[in-house]
C-alpha cells in the first residue's frame, strides 16, 4: 500500500511540476502577481510529494519488501541496516529518485529563501527549475519506475554489489547529487536572467551562494569517492581518470570557474555574458555526467546502469536544455552590457586567466573522455584514452593555475602594479623554490613532477598565508595578529580553500613520485623488512561476517623498532552476489599510510602479500576537506545574511499593525 | 549451516580472482622489472573496464604481463615490446593514444583552446581597458526603498 502511495505521490509531484513550470512563467511575463505567487506553494508541495515518495521507497528497503522488484535486485535480509538504506540509491531507479528529491529540495529552498529576489525573477527561476524537474519526473515515471511490483515475490533478495557496501560509498552519491543538482540552481538563475534581460551585481550575489553550496557538495562527494577507491579497490589508487570520475570532475572545474567569474560580476559588473555561459555549461556538464554514468556508451569501472534506451532519453533532456539555453544565450547575451573598466594588470584580469585555465582544463578532460567515441564514429579507430594522456594533457594547466593563484589573489581590483603586489610574495616564492630544490636534491634520478608538485604546494599555502596576513593592514605585529581573527569569514574561507588546493597538490605529487611498493610471498612467522618497517605475517584465518565469508590475515609491523597497530587485511566473498572483494588494511598516519593487501595462498605455503608505503597520501583528502571547509566558511559570511535579516525585519514591521 | 559454510568456502577458493602483479611474475633483474611495470601501466586490460594490465586482476592481464616480461628478457626494447603487443591486439590496447592522424585533434585540443582563449581574453581585457566607465542608471524608486530596508533595518 505504501509503495502505491509513493508511486502516486510521484505522479502528483509530476503534475505539480508541470503547473509550476507554466503558471509562474506566464505570470512573470504578464506581471500578474497572483500567478507569480503560485510558484512558492507549488515548489513546497512538489518537494513534499517527492520526499514522501522517496520515504516510501526507503521504507520498502528497510522492511525488505521483496514484492518490489528494485528491492529484490538490490537488497538482502542479512545486509546491515545502513546498507539497506544506502541500497535505495545504489541503483539506477532509486538514485534517480534521489536526484529529483534533491532537485525539488533546491527548488523549495529557492522559494523559501528567495524573499529578497524581485518577484518576476523569482517566479522565472522557480519555473525554469521546475521545467528541469518535469523532464526528470517523466524520465523516472516512463522509463525507470522504482515502484514496480512483482507478481511472485521471492524469499530473499539478490544483494547489493558488495563493493558498494561501504560507509564511504554509502554517502558518496548523495553528496555528488547535491552538487550536480545544486548547479541546476545556477542554471535556472542564468536562464531566468536571460529571459529577464538583466544581469547585475545583485544577480551575481544571489547566484554565488547556490553555486558555492553545490561546489562544496561536489568537492566532498568527489573526495569521498576517491577515498573509497583508495581503500577499497585494493591497490591504493586515488584517481583513475575513468569516464565516470571525469563526469564529476568536469562540473566541479566549471563550478570553480563560475564561482570566480561571478565575483567579477558582483564586484565589478564585468564578465556578465561569460558568467551566464558558465552557469549554463556547469549544469550541462552535470547532465553529461548523468548521461555517461547511466547510458553505458563509455566503458567504466563504475558504470551502474547500462541501458542505451535510457541514454537516449537523457541525451534528449540534455539536448533540449542545453540547446534551448544556449539559443536563448545567443539571442540575449548582447543585452548584457559590461560596466566595470579595468586595466590589463588587475584582479579582474587575473580572474579572467583563472577562468580561462579552468575552462581549458575542463575542455581537455571532456575531449579526452569522449574521444574514444568520436574516433570510433568518425575515424574508424578503436582506441583508448587513459591516465597517461590525462596526466600529460591536464597537468600543465593545473601547474599554470597554481602559479597564478596567489599572485592573482593579491592583485587589487581595477588597476594594479605587478611588482608592488608581488613584493610580499617573494618570501613565499623563495620558500617554495628552496623546498622544491631540497626535495629534488634528496631524491635525484626520479621524475621531476615530485619536486615541482611539492614546490607548488608550498607556494600555494605560503602565498595564501601572506595574502591573508596582508589584509590586516599596517602597524605593529600584535595589532595585525589581533585583526587577523576579525577578518571577514569570506577572507578566511578564500584563504583556506586556496590553501587546500596547495595541500592536495602536495599530497598528489608526493604519493605519485615517492610511493614504495613491495610484493612478495610471505611465510607465516618469518619477518622481513621494507626500509624502516619490519613485517611479520602471523596467521591467516577464516571467519564469517554478517553477509560474507572472510579470509583474514594478522600482520604485525614495526617502524624503526616501534610496534605499529596490528593489521588485518582481508579477502571477502559475498555468496549471494557471488563476488569476491579485497579489503586492504591501512595504518593511517600524518605523513604516510602503510597499505597492506592480502593476496593468494601459494603452492609452496605462504601467502602473497602486497605492502605499499604511501607518503603524504592523506593530504589529498585533507586538502579537499580544507577546500570544502573554506567554501563553507565563505558561505556563512555575514554579507549573505545582511539581506536575510532585513527580510525578517520587514516582515516584523508589517506584522505590527495586525496585532 | 556448517555444510553451507563449507560449501561456500569451497566456492570461495574457486571464485577468488588472480590478483594484480603476483610475486611469481616479478623478474629478478630490478631494472628490467621496473621497465616492465612502466610498460604495463600504459597497456589496457582488454577484458576489463578501463584498467591497465598492471592493476587488473583478470587472467588475460596476467598473461599480458608475463608476455611483456618474456619479451623484455628476450632483449626487446620498450618500444619493441609495445609494438609487438599493439600488432596483436590493436591500438585499443594503448592507454596513451599515439599522436598520429586524427589523434592530433585530441592532443592539440587543450593547447589550441588555450591559445584561442588567450587571444579572446586579451581582446576583452583591452576593450575593458579602453572604454570609458558607463554612468550607472539610477535605482528605481522601488529599489531605493528596498535598499533602505536592507541597509537600515
Amino acid at each position: 500500500m505504501i509503495i502505491e502511495l509513493g508511486h502516486f505521490a510521484l505522479i502528483l509531484a509530476f503534475a505539480v511540476a508541470i503547473f509550476q513550470m507554466i503558471v509562474p512563467m506566464i505570470g512573470a511575463a504578464k506581471l500578474w502577481p497572483g500567478w507569480m505567487a503560485m510558484a512558492e506553494p507549488a515548489a513546497t508541495t512538489q518537494f513534499a510529494l517527492t520526499a514522501f515518495s522517496f520515504a516510501a521507497l526507503t521504507y520498502a528497503f528497510v522492511t525488505s519488501d521483496f514484492s518490489v522488484q528494485l528491492v529484490v535486485a538490490n537488497s538482502h535480509t542479512l545486509k546491515p541496516m545502513i546498507y539497506k538504506i544506502s541500497g535505495v540509491w545504489g541503483n539506477h531507479e532509486g538514485s534517480l529518485l534521489l536526484w529529483v528529491l534533491i532537485l525539488t529540495l533546491f527548488g523549495a529552498m529557492a522559494a523559501w529563501f528567495g524573499g529578497n529576489l524581485p518577484p518576476t525573477l523569482r517566479a522565472r527561476v522557480l519555473a525554469v527549475q521546475s521545467s528541469v524537474a518535469v523532464a526528470f519526473f517523466a524520465f523516472i515515471l516512463f522509463t525507470s519506475n522504482p515502484f514496480v511490483r512483482l507478481a511472485f515475490p521471492p524469499f530473499n533478495g539478490q544483494d547489493l554489489n558488495p563493493l558498494l557496501q561501504d560507509p564511504g560509498l554509502a554517502f558518496h552519491p548523495p553528496f555528488l547529487y547535491l552538487g550536480y543538482v545544486g548547479l541546476s540552481m545556477a542554471f535556472s538563475f542564468a536562464v531566468a536572467a536571460l529571459i529577464e534581460g538583466r544581469v547585475d551585481a545583485a544577480w551575481a550575489r544571489w547566484v554565488r551562494p547556490w553555486t558555492l553550496a553545490a561546489w562544496i557538495f561536489l568537492t566532498i562527494g568527489i573526495a569521498l569517492g576517491s577515498w573509497w577507491a583508495y581503500y577499497e579497490l585494493g591497490w591504493g589508487g586515488f584517481w583513475f581518470w575513468d569516464p565516470v570520475e571525469n563526469a564529476s570532475f568536469m562540473p566541479w572545474l566549471i563550478a570553480a570557474a563560475l564561482l570566480h567569474s561571478a565575483i567579477v560580476v558582483e564586484k565589478r559588473e564585468a564578465l556578465k555574458s561569460w558568467t551566464i555561459l558558465l552557469a549554463i555549461l556547469a549544469f550541462g556538464f552535470s547532465l553529461i555526467g548523468t548521461f555517461i554514468v547511466r547510458s553505458g556508451v563509455l566503458t567504466s569501472v563504475h558504470a551502474f546502469a547500462n541501458d542505451p534506451e535510457r541514454g537516449v532519453y537523457i541525451l534528449i533532456i540534455l539536448g533540449f536544455f542545453m540547446g534551448g539555453a544556449l539559443l536563448l544565450f545567443a539571442l540575449r547575451a548582447g543585452v548584457m552590457e559590461a560596466k566595470g573598466v579595468f586595466s590589463t594588470v588587475s584582479r579582474e584580469s587575473a580572474l579572467v586567466v583563472n577562468n580561462l585555465l579552468l575552462a581549458v582544463a575542463t575542455f581537455v578532460v571532456f575531449v579526452g573522455t569522449i574521444w574514444p567515441l568520436i574516433a570510433e564514429m568518425f575515424f574508424d579507430r578503436t582506441l583508448s584514452v587513459g591516465p597517461p594522456f590525462f596526466n600529460a594533457a591536464f597537468t600543465p594547466f593545473v601547474i599554470l593555475a597554481a602559479i597564478v593563484m596567489p599572485i592573482g589573489a593579491m592583485l587589487p581590483w581595477k588597476r594594479a602594479k605587478f611588482g608592488r603586489s608581488m613584493r610580499p610574495l617573494w618570501a613565499a616564492f623563495a620558500l617554495a623554490l628552496a623546498v622544491g630544490l631540497l626535495v629534488w636534491s634528496m631524491t635525484s634520478g626520479r621524475s621531476a613532477m615530485g619536486p615541482i608538485g611539492i614546490a607548488l604546494g608550498v607556494w600555494l599555502v605560503a602565498g595564501t598565508a601572506v595574502d591573508l596576513f596582508s589584509r590586516t593592514g599596517r602597524g605593529a605585529i600584535f595589532g595585525r595578529l589581533g585583526r587577523l581573527f576579525r577578518l571577514p569569514r569570506a577572507d578566511w574561507g578564500k584563504s583556506i580553500a586556496h590553501g587546500g588546493v596547495g595541500v592536495a597538490i602536495f599530497g598528489i605529487a608526493a604519493v605519485s613520485a615517492y610511493q614504495v611498493e613491495d610484493i612478495r610471498v610471505a611465510q607465516i612467522g618469518e619477518p622481513y623488512s621494507i626500509g624502516q618497517y619490519e613485517v611479520t605475517l602471523q596467521e591467516v584465518g577464516r571467519l564469517q561476517g554478517p553477509n560474507y565469508l572472510s579470509t583474514m590475515a594478522t600482520i604485525q609491523m614495526t617502524q624503526n623498532g616501534r610496534p605499529l597497530q596490528t593489521l588485518y587485511p582481508e579477502r571477502r566473498f559475498y555468496p549471494v552476489a557471488q563476488m569476491p572483494t579485497t579489503e586492504a588494511a591501512i595504518n593511517n598516519g600524518f605523513s604516510r599510510d602503510v597499505y597492506v593487501v592480502l593476496g593468494e595462498p601459494q603452492d609452496n605455503g605462504g601467502w602473497a602479500v602486497r605492502i605499499y608505503i604511501k607518503p603524504w597520501v592523506n593530504w589529498i583528502w585533507g586538502g579537499a576537506m580544507l577546500m570544502a571547509f573554506g567554501g563553507a566558511l565563505s558561505l556563512s559570511d555575514r554579507r549573505y545574511r545582511v539581506a536575510a535579516g532585513a527580510a525578517k525585519a520587514a516582515i516584523a514591521k508589517a506584522g505590527v499593525p495586525a496585532e | 549451516m556448517k555444510r553451507l559454510i563449507a560449501l561456500a568456502l569451497i566456492s570461495l577458493s574457486l571464485a577468488m580472482p588472480v590478483n594484480a602483479v603476483e610475486p611469481d611474475e616479478i623478474l629478478a633483474d630490478a631494472v628490467m622489472e621496473a621497465r616492465a611495470r612502466d610498460i604495463s601501466t600504459g597497456l589496457r586490460c582488454l577484458v576489463c573496464r578501463n584498467e591497465s594490465i598492471d592493476e587488473s586482476h583478470a587472467d588475460l592481464a596476467r598473461d599480458l604481463r608475463l608476455l611483456v616480461r618474456e619479451r623484455l628478457v628476450d632483449g626487446d626494447s620498450d618500444e619493441q615490446v609495445v609494438a609487438y603487443i599493439v600488432d596483436r591486439y590493436g591500438e585499443y590496447v594503448l592507454l596513451n593514444p599515439v599522436a598520429s592522424g586524427a589523434n592530433w585533434i585530441l592532443w592539440l585540443a587543450g593547447p589550441g583552446m588555450l591559445v584561442t582563449g588567450l587571444g579572446l581574453a586579451a581582446l576583452y581585457i583591452r576593450r575593458r581597458n579602453q572604454t570609458p566607465e558607463l554612468v550607472r542608471p539610477a535605482l528605481t524608486p522601488d529599489e531605493t526603498r528596498r535598499l533602505d530596508e536592507i541597509m537600515n533595518p
